[in-house]
């Protein structure tokens, strides 16, 4: 088994099954469609579950499963997969989300083959990159993730479907532009360290960046952090995130948010932070003055809104601003704190989104006046919106806790004085983000049925059930115990640490 | 998990957890078990309580929930686990045996109640969280379960969540609350970053170190009170009390249990627990103490004012609360024989207040009402409900020898040795306005004629059986001060940590040395060295006894009970035999009287102040940064998609479809390229 490529096999098996269904399967044949995507997305899983049992967690810092195989080796291309404790808990949170989104979409019936072979596709490559640690292929499953996103939304969307997925895809391939030229920077300025030899191998950049120039890293160090930022939806450049979500079909919005907007934050911790150190260090300060932004501006926009899904839209771009702020303050607890949140993050707002597109399909709305008093006649969607916005909310129990509170005392932990003033300001979010959580639980859940038409809405099906259920448990085990996620996340930390550190 | 201490909130916990997974929907079952997980947690307190009376010497035992990678501090550990001792212990028997009662008075109240499998649910949880928050051995577990009680407290006030003003109270109860939490969160990590550590049992020999330890503009007496607004928040203190009273819209057990007996008396619990921190920041420039002193007096008056002027039974209960917590703090302001009797007034209020309020369910239970204007000559019909609520009153007025007048006593004596001579007075004007107002409640409900076609009648033994059991305990539960034996102090006390003082004044000492390295992870070196004096520093606590001993004293408890008799009288004057009219006395003195009725009946217009920041302050303000998003931010991203649209629209003339031109292009753009690589690249 030692020799079985189980990484390839997590991000190619949602990709085959994609392919199988083009090549094979008649799009009238939804049932054998979901079947399919089901079974490839729950492979995925069931590979993950091994990866996880098989995964040495003593060495948890130190790249395991590697797959190497040369692809352009003129130009130091190589297929490099391989996860350390960070990614394995990232590939966790996407195979989680994927097999939950495929079985919120059971009822897709528009155009259902395409959906779910881009559904697919989009999963697959997200694995791609939480795997691979050649710069390059990292890029090219990057791209991939981003690309099904704009079909996704401008064909299977609601509302200015076409206006959203277009500012999404631009935004986001902006930043891609960013990247890909600091990718390449990169690779031209480690290659005289490494005798000459240009190469993608994230660990080799690393192990030669404390040897890149300070200046050079001063200048591409932001334009990584903002090109993968844009896609963590950092301050400014989050405006895709409410109009992208509010258009985007239930699973998409779960996959996105629940773990694109993790490349992102995964991209700046993994490259930008990772590569280029001393710039991190050198920008820290202004980059948590934006996560700051997000954090606070985002919990305060949320109250404002009327439809549910651009409450959760803002809430993400505050709780993706704590992710960032996390990552601002290059330290032990803040970097702990990200990873965690972007894992609590992903679960609690890929509920959100489940429960928003099944309370849709019922009431036909997203207005929050338009609703009210649904928990009389919808109890399970009720109960579980109102576990996912304490999850919101921060609550002990639940997995979001540790992680926000990592964030805050990594951020005054800090051995930056400026920093703790972000910390303070930064935790009064906690106030605010009480207030619009409860808010839509009251407007929507509580009070009496609003509207007739509401009295004979039938409760959450069966299939329903258990995407909601799975994501609910995962948040309450992770909440009442993240010893064993962090210290997971812990082992890769350190080695970034010293990373930082040998600056 | 070594101590069985850890099985009183787990108990409940189970019964949870059973109820949750297998009769979510069973009427009959799911109340048993939730009776019995509490009553099990109750035994065990009991049994735990009487070791700690033979070793009162604190026992922790604690495992590793979190640990990450801190940097320069080394690792960052939270701990979860159990500290027992004294407090703990006296808070265990009086959470378990009120939540136990209501438990059994709920049986009756909820029977007819189609969600009373839910009910019994969310009373289990609350259960749970009381006590992880009570056995809690440092800040951190206590802020979790400060969090859960939190949540509780919000999902039994929004029970009924199809009644909007359930809905409104509980979103409002919450939201106060996290207020009070922002401020307790800084506290902690304030407190856990400059000393290392967050545990009840190292915080005395290293709090002394706060000067050397802590940064300039850090005084401790801030660290104090931010932990403080914790209490604020959790304890109803103002200004952060509004969400106490509109507690009440959720059943009334539940107001009985979590907003009049426990859960509030949670921030009092947790000012007693960190008391060395308190007490040390009287050295710092800010004395916390004081402050604290200050805001309970004030509120205790506050509310009693209130508490006067309100016709809703379960409102002037809360007001009453909201007074009698004022009180606790207050006593938590007058230093360390001031803790002792706070922690008394929790321990005897917890009884008597939850009597008042389950009796008050039991009149409501019987008359469908909350309004004291409807009600009248409940005594003949409802006689345990009429003779235990008068106990109660009896207790509260702090008439001996029932519970309330020994812990009133304690505190006003409290005061009185604090030199606090002008809050001994207001304390005393509280003593006579709770009188009263208990006395006006009880004579509007139970004496005077019935209401036309009035069918009320005496509750089920179910609900009877806590109220006698609560009357029973109204009266005793104050007896552990009478002069003989070992009194309440004997067991629950706060004495300063020897050479504290020494400490604080060496590490100051040492601050001024080495100015540079104050507040900064280089001064624990200096720690050390201060510790190991600290702790070497001999034992003289029991030179200490003596002054936590309660001494009577004839100068307070007779005016104390004085004017709770005086109160008594009034009201009987005014609503028994009606001799007076309130209205009289509110023409008294003209305009000056009836507006400060006005005030006082109106709450002081603290609401509407609230209501005013909230509704056009803060969602103006969100619906500002809404717009400023969708319209400028993105405006601005928009104009940027227009620029390029507008640029591309002229750069597309370029693409005419001539071969040659894309050709001539081609090698123009070629040649450039490779010149700019040259000479920037290379």
């Amino acid at each position: 088994m030692s020799s079985f490529p189980i990484l390839s096999a997590i991000w190619f098996t949602p990709f085959l099954a994609g392919l199988l269904v083009i090549a094979l399967v008649p799009g009238s044949r939804i049932q054998l469609i979901k079947w399919i995507s089901l079974i490839a997305s729950g492979a995925s899983l069931l590979l993950t579950l091994m990866l996880c049992l098989r995964f040495d967690y003593g060495n948890g810092g130190a790249l395991q499963f590697k797959e190497t195989h040369n692809l352009i080796p003129g130009l130091g291309v190589d297929y490099r997969l391989g996860v350390d404790g960070m990614s394995l808990v990232m590939v966790a949170l996407n195979a989680l989300i994927l097999f939950c989104g495929v079985l919120a979409s059971w009822g897709a019936k528009h155009r259902a083959k395409e959906f779910f072979v881009l559904l697919l596709l989009l999963g697959g490559s997200v694995f791609g990159v939480f795997e691979s640690f050649d710069l390059f292929v990292f890029f090219v499953f990057y791209e991939i993730a981003v690309l099904p996103m704009y079909l996704l939304i401008g064909i299977w969307g609601t509302g200015p479907k076409e206006y959203s997925a277009m500012k999404l895809t631009l935004m986001l391939m902006g930043g891609s532009a960013f990247i890909l030229v600091g990718m390449l920077a990169l690779y031209f300025a480690a290659a005289p360290h490494l005798g000459g030899h240009g190469t993608f191998d994230i660990f080799r950049i690393a192990s030669v960046s404390h040897l890149l120039d300070p200046s050079f890293q001063k200048i591409w160090y932001p334009i990584m952090f903002l090109g993968f930022g844009a896609l963590g939806a950092l301050w400014p450049l989050h405006t895709w995130s409410p109009d992208g979500h509010a258009s985007a079909p239930t699973a998409v919005s779960m996959l996105h948010a629940g773990v694109l907007m993790k490349l992102g934050a995964y991209g700046c911790l993994r490259v930008a932070i990772f590569l280029l150190p001393a710039g991190a260090h050198y920008w820290s300060d202004a980059l948590a003055v934006l996560c700051l932004v997000n954090v606070v501006y985002g919990s305060i926009g949320a109250a404002a809104q009327t439809d549910l899904k651009y409450v959760t839209a803002y809430s993400s771009v505050s709780h993706m601003g704590l992710v960032m702020l996390g990552l601002a303050t290059l330290g032990g607890m803040g970097l702990n704190g990200a990873v965690l949140q972007m894992f609590a993050h992903g679960i609690m707002t890929g509920t959100f989104f489940a429960l928003i597109g099944m309370t849709y399909s019922r009431t036909h709305t997203r207005i929050m006046s338009q609703m009210g008093g649904l928990a009389k006649v919808l109890p399970f969607l009720g109960a579980a919106y109102v576990i996912a916005g304490m999850a919101g909310l921060g609550l002990p129990g639940l997995a979001s806790f540790p992680a926000e509170l990592l964030v805050f005392q990594g951020a005054w932990f800090s051995s930056d004085p400026f920093m703790k003033w972000v910390a303070v300001i930064s935790i009064t979010s906690i106030v605010f983000t009480a207030i619009y959580v409860l808010r839509v639980i009251q407007k929507t859940f509580y009070g009496p049925v609003t509207d007739k038409h509401f009295e004979d809405l039938t409760d959450a099906s069966f299939v329903e059930k258990i995407p909601l259920v799975i994501l609910i448990l995962v948040m309450l085990v992770v909440g009442r115990y993240p010893f064993p996620v962090l210290d997971t996340i812990n082992s890769s930390v350190k080695v970034i640490l010293t990373q930082l550190a040998g600056q | 998990m070594n101590s069985p201490t850890y099985l009183v909130p787990l108990l409940p916990l189970a019964a949870f957890v059973v109820n949750f997974l297998f009769f979510r929907k069973n009427k009959h079952l799911a109340p048993l078990i939730s009776v019995a997980g509490v009553a099990a947690a109750f035994g065990l307190s009991l049994y735990l309580a009487m070791g700690v009376l033979e070793h009162p010497q604190p026992v922790v035992d604690s495992f590793k929930w979190l640990d990450v990678a801190g940097g320069t501090l080394g690792n960052f550990t939270i701990k979860v686990g159990t500290l027992l001792d004294p407090l703990c212990a006296l808070m265990l028997l009086v959470v378990t045996a009120v939540s136990l009662l209501v438990h059994v008075y709920s049986l009756g109240y909820m029977h007819d109640d189609d969600g009373i499998a839910r009910f019994f649910m969310y009373l289990s949880l609350f259960t749970f969280s009381m006590l992880g928050l009570v056995v809690s051995p440092n800040l951190y577990q206590m802020y979790i379960f400060w969090e859960l009680v939190g949540l509780c407290s919000y999902l039994l006030i929004g029970y009924y969540y199809k009644k909007p003003e359930a809905n409104n109270a509980c979103k409002k109860a919450f939201v106060v609350n996290r207020v009070g939490d922002f401020g307790m969160f800084l506290g902690i990590l304030f407190l856990t970053y400059y000393l290392g550590t967050s545990d009840f049992q190292e915080l005395p020999a290293k709090i002394g170190a706060w000067p050397v330890l802590g940064p300039s503009w850090l005084p401790l007496g801030v660290v104090a009170l931010l932990l403080f607004c914790g209490a604020v928040g959790k304890s109803a203190q103002f200004p952060l009390h509004i969400w106490l009273p509109d507690a009440m819209e959720g059943p009334t057990p539940v107001s009985a249990l979590i907003h009049a007996a426990t859960m509030v008396a949670a921030g009092v619990y947790m000012v007693a627990r960190t008391y060395v921190v308190f007490d040390a920041s009287s050295f710092s420039s800010v004395n916390a103490p004081a402050v604290v002193a200050y805001v309970g007096a004030f509120t205790s008056i506050f509310a009693a004012t209130i508490a006067c002027t309100q016709f809703d039974i379960k409102r002037v209960l809360a007001y009453s609360t909201l007074s009698q917590l004022g009180y606790m703090v207050m006593a938590l302001g007058a230093g360390g024989l001031g803790m002792t009797a706070g922690m008394f007034h929790l321990f005897t209020h917890a009884f008597f207040k939850a009597l008042l309020f389950l009796g008050a369910g039991s009149v409501i239970h019987a008359v469908h009402s909350n309004d004291i204007r409807q009600m009248g000559g409940l005594l003949k019909k409802m006689p345990v409900t009429g003779i235990t609520f008068l106990i109660a009153c009896i207790a509260i007025a702090g008439i001996p020898p029932l519970a309330g007048f020994f812990s009133k006593d304690e505190i006003l004596m409290a005061l009185k040795e604090a030199h606090l001579d002008h809050l001994y007075t207001l304390a005393s004007c509280v003593a006579f306005l709770t009188a009263f107002y208990m006395f006006r409640l009880f004579f509007l409900t139970f004496t005077g004629n019935l209401p036309q076609g009035s069918h009320a009648h005496e509750s089920p033994t179910s609900m009877t059986f806590p109220l006698v059991m609560l009357a029973l305990m109204s009266v005793v539960a104050g007896w552990t001060s009478l002069p003989h034996g070992k009194n309440f102090g004997h067991y629950i006390h706060y004495e300063r940590p020897a050479g504290m003082a020494e400490q604080w004044k060496r590490s100051e000492a040492l601050a001024t040395a080495h100015p540079s390295e104050r507040g900064t992870a280089a001064a624990h070196p200096i720690l050390d060295a201060a510790e190991a004096s600290a702790a070497h520093a001999p034992e003289e606590a029991a030179e200490a006894e003596k002054s936590h001993a309660f001494e009577w004293d004839p100068a307070i408890y007779i005016p104390a009970t004085g004017v709770g008799l005086l109160g008594i009288l009034l009201a009987s004057v005014m609503y028994l035999f009606k001799k007076l009219s309130p209205d009289t006395l509110i023409n008294s003195l003209g305009g000056l009287t009836r507006g400060i009725h006005k005030l006082a009946y109106n709450k002081y217009y603290i609401d509407e102040f609230y209501a005013w920041v909230v509704y056009k302050v803060y969602f103006v303000f969100s619906k500002g940064i809404a717009w400023f998003d969708r319209h400028v931010v993105d405006g601005f991203m928009n104009g940027l998609a227009w620029l390029s649209q507008a640029s591309g629209g002229v750069l597309k003339r370029t693409q005419s479809g001539q071969v040659q031109a894309y050709a001539l292009a081609f090698v123009l753009g070629l040649t450039a390229l490779l010149v700019i690589v040259r000479n920037v690249l290379f």
